[in-house]
C-alpha cells in the first residue's frame, strides 16, 4: 500500500507488540480450529464421507466418518495455530498456516460429504477449469501492475475476448482463430487502457472502471443488434477439442486433470511459469519491477518507463483477451450479455491474494476456482450451507489479506502512479 | 494527435466583448470540454448504430457509384434513433395530452434520483482523497434496510417512509463504515476493499430474498415482499413516475454542499484530500476523519438504494439496484465532484436512460448504447487533453480539470 496508515504518518519507531504476525495468525487458527471441532463436529453426521475417484459412489479412494473426521482434522488446526501462538521458528510459519488452513476445509468437507461422496476427479478438473479465466486475467494484472499501471479492467478485458471468440471463431469457423481474435479484444481495451492511462495521465481506477463499462454497453449492444436477430451466423463458434496425452492421462486424479484437457489449461500453466521466470530471472523483469517500484530511479539509468509500461499493458491484454476466450470456447457455446458477471473482478482479487506475484496468483485463483467448485456441488447435494456464502469466500479472502488481518500484502511501490517523466 | 499550435498574433488593441468570449468558448474550460465529450460520444454511438445496422451497411457496398444511398441511409437511422432518444428525455413534439407532454421530464427526473445520491457519495468520498467504488455494495445493502423497514414494520404513514428512508441511510452508512475503519486502522486501500464488499453485499442479497419471511409467499421467483404504501416515495401524481426522491435529492444536495463547503467536517475533509501529512500537521485526526467520510460516504449511497426500492422499484430482486453505484461514479466524474455539477450530470444521465428507453423501443436500438454513450462521455471529461488534442482547443487560463487524481493502490 502506498499510502500509509494514518496512524503511521508521523510514527517514527515501531515498537514491538506482543500480537505481531505470527501470533495473530496462530490465534486465528486456533479461533477456525475450535470452530471446526465444536460446531462442524456437533452437526456432522455419523456417517462415512467418501471421497471417490470415479463420478459415481463406487471406488472410493478415501473414506472417512463424518464426524470423527470433522472433529480430526479441526483438532490438527487447533494444533497448527497453538505451535503458532507457542512461537517457533520463522521457517516453518508458512508451513504451519497451510495446515491450518488446509485441516479447516477438510473439517469441513468431512461435515459436508457425511452420508455422500465426492468425486475428487470431477472436483479437481472443476476447480481448474473455472480457475482458468482467474488465472489468465490475474496474470495479466500482474504484468501491468509490476509495472505500475493498475488494471481494473480485467472484466472489460474478458467481455471483449469472449465477444470477439464468439463473433469471429463463428465467422471464421475456427477455433483457433477465435482465441487469438479473443486476445485481440482484450488487446483493445488494454490499448484504451494504456493510451488513456500512460499518456493522458488519468486516473488508473476510473479508466478501468469505465472501460469495464464500454466493454459491457459495446459488447451487450453488438449481441442485441448482431447475434440475437442472427445466432447462427455470428454466436456459435466453435468449441475448444479436449487433447489426451495417452500415458500421463492414466495418472489417477491428475491425469484426467491435466493430460486430459484443453489447450487453454496448459497455456495458462504455461504463461504462469514463463511469467515467473521473466520476472524474476531476465532484464525485461528486472526492469518490469524497476519501473513498478521506482520508476524515476529506472529512468535515471536509462530505462524507458512509458515504454515499457505500454509493452506490459498490451501483452496483459493479449493475455487477459484469451482468458475471456474461455467463456465462450470452453465454457458455454455461446456469447450473452455481461456473461463474465465479475469473474474479471475475482481475477483481481486473486492477483491482490496472491500478492502480485504469478505463482502467488495461481494459488490464489485455484483456491477461489476450489470454493466455486465447492458451492456448486453443495448447492447440488442440498447442503444446508448457502452457496452465496461460499461464493463471497474470495472477496473476503482478499478483504482479510489487504487489511492485514492474515499478513500483509504490499502492492509495488508505484502501482497507479502515472510517470511524468523528466 | 499532435496539434500544430499556431499561436495568433497577439494584438495590443483592447478586445471587444464578443471576441473574448468567443476566444474563451473554444479554450479548454469545464463547459465546452463537457459538451464537447457528450458531442463526441453521439458521433460515437452514430458510428456504432450504423455499423451494426445491415441494411445501411448494404447501401456502403456500392458507396463509390451512389454515395449518395449511403449518407441517407446512415443519416436516417442515426437521425431516427437519436431524435426518439431526445423525445423520451425531453419533450416529445407530438404528444397531444399535457401529461404525455411530461412523461418524458418525469421519466429523466425518476432515473435521475438515486444517481444523484450515489454521484454524491462518489463526489463527497473524493473531495477527501478516497475513492469509494463501494457506491454499487452500499446502495445494495441500503435498498435491503429499507425494503425491510417498509415492509416488515406497520408504522404510521408519514413515520414509516421516514424510519424506512433512515433505515437504508443506516444500511448504507455501515457498509462504508467497513472500508472507513479498514482504512484508518490498518491502511487497507479502499478501492479494493469496496470493490470486495460490492460483490459480498450483492451475493448477500440473492441470498437474502430467498428466505422465509422476506421473501413474497406468493411467488417462487426472487422477488421479496411489497413496501407498504405507507413507506413509499408518494408520486407526483396520476401514471407518472417521478416522485418525492428527486426533491430528496434536490435537498440533500444542498445539504452536501453545506457540508463541504460550510462546515468543520467539511473543511477537514478536504484538508485531508488535499495532503493528509499537512493535515495531520494541523490538528486533524485523519483516521477519525477517513472513517467518518467513509460513513457518510455510504450512507449517502445507501439513501439511494432506499430511493430506488421505495420510489420505484417497490419490492427487492436481485437487480434491484441496477447499476445504480457504478453509474454514480460516473456522474461524480461528470459532475467534477461538485454537489451542484453531479445533480447536474445525474439529471443528463437520467435523460440518457430515460430517452433510451424510448429508442429502444421505437427504433430498436438496443438500450446498451446508452452504457456506452456515458462511458465515453465520461472517458472525455476524465482525459480532457485529449478532447483538447482532438478539437485544437487553446488552453483555459483557470481551467480546472484536473486530469489525475491517482495515488495509485
Amino acid at each position: 500500500m502506498s499510502t500509509a496508515t494514518a496512524d503511521e504518518l508521523t510514527e517514527v519507531t515501531a515498537p514491538t507488540r506482543f500480537w505481531d504476525r505470527q501470533r495473530r495468525l496462530g490465534a486465528a487458527l486456533v479461533l477456525i480450529g475450535l470452530v471446526a471441532t465444536v460446531v462442524f463436529g456437533a452437526v456432522a453426521a455419523s456417517e462415512t464421507a467418501r471421497f471417490t475417484l470415479s463420478e459415481d459412489a463406487e471406488g472410493a479412494a478415501f473414506s472417512i466418518n463424518g464426524q470423527f473426521g470433522a472433529i480430526l482434522f479441526g483438532v490438527v488446526t487447533v494444533a497448527a495455530g497453538a505451535t503458532l501462538l507457542a512461537g517457533v521458528a520463522r521457517r516453518w510459519q508458512t508451513a504451519l498456516l497451510g495446515i491450518g488452513i488446509v485441516g479447516f476445509v477438510l473439517s469441513f468437507l468431512c461435515w459436508q460429504v457425511a452420508g455422500k461422496f465426492l468425486p475428487l476427479v470431477d472436483t479437481a478438473s472443476g476447480t481448474l477449469e473455472l480457475a482458468l479465466p482467474l488465472i489468465l486475467g490475474a496474470l495479466a494484472g500482474v504484468l501491468g501492475e509490476r509495472s505500475g499501471v493498475v488494471n481494473v479492467a480485467i472484466e472489460g478485458q474478458f467481455l471483449m475476448g469472449a465477444f470477439f471468440a464468439a463473433l469471429i471463431g463463428t465467422m471464421a469457423t475456427s477455433v483457433w482463430v477465435g482465441l487469438v481474435s479473443a486476445a485481440v479484444g482484450g488487446l483493445i481495451i488494454a490499448a484504451m487502457l494504456a493510451v488513456l492511462a500512460i499518456r493522458y495521465l488519468v486516473d488508473q481506477v476510473v479508466v478501468g472502471i469505465v472501460l469495464n463499462l464500454l466493454a459491457l454497453g459495446v459488447t451487450g449492444f453488438l449481441y442485441e443488434r448482431l447475434m440475437q436477430p442472427d445466432a447462427q451466423r455470428y454466436n456459435t463458434p466453435p468449441q475448444m477439442p479436449t487433447w489426451r496425452i495417452p500415458g500421463l492421462a492414466d495418472i489417477p486424479v491428475i491425469g484426467p486433470v491435466l493430460f486430459d484437457t484443453n489447450f487453454l489449461v496448459w497455456l495458462a500453466l504455461l504463461l504462469v511459469v514463463a511469467v515467473h521466470i521473466g520476472l524474476s530471472r531476465t532484464r525485461w523483469g528486472l526492469r518490469t519491477r524497476a519501473v513498478g517500484e521506482h520508476p524515476t530511479a529506472a529512468d535515471t539509468v536509462g530505462i524507458r518507463v512509458r515504454g515499457l509500461r505500454y509493452l506490459n499493458v498490451l501483452v496483459g491484454g493479449l493475455i487477459a483477451g484469451a482468458g475471456g476466450a474461455y467463456f465462450t470456447l470452453v465454457a458455454t457455446g455461446s456469447f450473452t450479455k455481461n456473461m463474465t458477471s465479475g469473474a474479471g473482478f475475482i481475477a483481481l482479487a486473486a492477483l491482490i491474494f496472491g500478492r502480485w506475484t504469478p505463482f502467488g496468483a495461481l494459488g490464489a485463483a485455484l483456491f477461489f476456482g476450489f470454493a466455486q467448485k465447492l458451492a456448486t456441488y453443495l448447492s447440488a447435494v442440498g447442503s444446508p450451507v448457502p452457496s452465496q456464502f461460499l461464493n463471497m469466500l474470495p472477496y473476503l479472502a482478499t478483504i482479510i489479506a489487504v487489511a492485514g488481518l492474515v499478513g500483509r500484502v504490499r502492492a509495488p511501490a508505484a502501482d497507479g502512479q502515472p510517470y511524468v517523466g523528466r | 494527435m499532435t496539434a500544430t499550435t499556431e499561436k495568433p498574433a497577439e494584438t495590443r488593441q483592447p478586445e471587444s466583448f464578443v471576441a473574448v468570449f468567443l476566444r474563451n468558448l473554444w479554450s479548454a474550460n469545464t463547459v465546452t470540454v463537457t459538451v464537447l465529450s457528450i458531442v463526441l460520444a453521439l458521433v460515437i454511438g452514430a458510428i456504432l448504430i450504423i455499423v451494426s445496422d445491415p441494411d445501411v451497411l448494404a447501401t456502403f457496398s456500392y458507396f463509390t457509384a451512389r454515395p449518395s444511398d449511403a449518407f441517407t441511409a446512415s443519416w436516417d437511422v442515426v437521425s431516427e434513433a437519436y431524435g426518439n432518444l431526445f423525445k423520451g428525455a425531453v419533450f416529445d413534439p407530438e404528444a397531444t395530452t399535457f401529461r404525455a407532454a411530461i412523461t418524458p421530464i418525469s421519466e429523466t427526473l425518476t432515473y435521475a434520483a438515486p444517481l444523484v445520491f450515489t454521484g454524491l457519495s462518489v463526489a463527497i468520498a473524493f473531495r477527501g482523497g478516497l475513492f469509494n467504488i463501494g457506491g454499487q455494495g452500499q446502495a445494495v445493502i441500503g435498498c435491503i434496510t429499507a425494503a425491510i423497514a417498509g415492509f416488515a414494520l406497520p408504522l404510521p404513514i408519514v413515520v414509516h417512509l421516514l424510519v424506512a428512508l433512515l433505515a437504508g441511510l443506516l444500511g448504507g452508512a455501515l457498509w462504508g463504515f467497513i472500508p472507513g475503519i479498514l482504512k484508518a486502522r490498518t491502511g487497507a486501500h479502499e478501492v479494493i476493499t469496496t470493490i470486495m464488499l460490492n460483490y459480498i453485499a450483492g451475493l448477500f442479497l440473492t441470498w437474502l430474498i430467498l428466505q422465509p419471511g422476506v421473501q413474497d409467499p406468493g411467488r417462487t421467483d426472487a422477488i421479496s415482499k411489497t413496501v407498504d404504501s405507507s413507506a413509499q416515495l408518494a408520486s407526483f401524481g396520476g401514471a407518472l413516475r417521478v416522485n418525492l426522491g428527486i426533491v430528496l435529492a434536490v435537498l440533500v444536495t444542498a445539504g452536501v454542499a453545506w457540508l463541504l463547503n460550510r462546515s468543520a467536517f467539511g473543511f477537514e475533509l478536504r484538508a485531508v484530500g488535499a495532503n493528509p501529512a499537512a493535515a495531520r500537521t494541523a490538528g486533524i485526526s485523519v483516521a477519525r476523519t477517513y472513517t467518518l467520510l467513509m460513513v457518510v460516504a455510504g450512507g449517502l449511497a445507501g439513501l439511494g438504494g432506499a430511493t430506488q426500492v421505495l420510489g420505484t422499484a417497490h419490492a427487492l430482486t436481485p437487480a434491484v439496484a441496477g447499476n445504480i453505484g457504478f453509474d454514480g461514479l460516473l456522474v461524480a466524474l461528470l459532475g467534477r465532484n461538485r454537489p451542484w455539477g453531479t445533480l447536474l450530470a445525474a439529471v443528463l444521465f437520467g435523460a440518457l436512460r430515460a430517452g433510451g428507453n424510448r429508442m429502444q423501443s421505437f427504433s430498436g436500438i438496443s438500450l446498451e448504447l446508452v452504457t456506452v454513450l456515458q462511458a465515453l462521455i465520461v472517458i472525455f471529461i476524465a482525459a480532457p487533453a485529449l478532447v483538447k488534442a482532438i478539437f485544437h482547443l487553446r488552453a483555459a487560463r483557470a481551467a480546472r480539470l484536473g486530469t489525475s487524481m491517482a495515488k495509485g493502490w
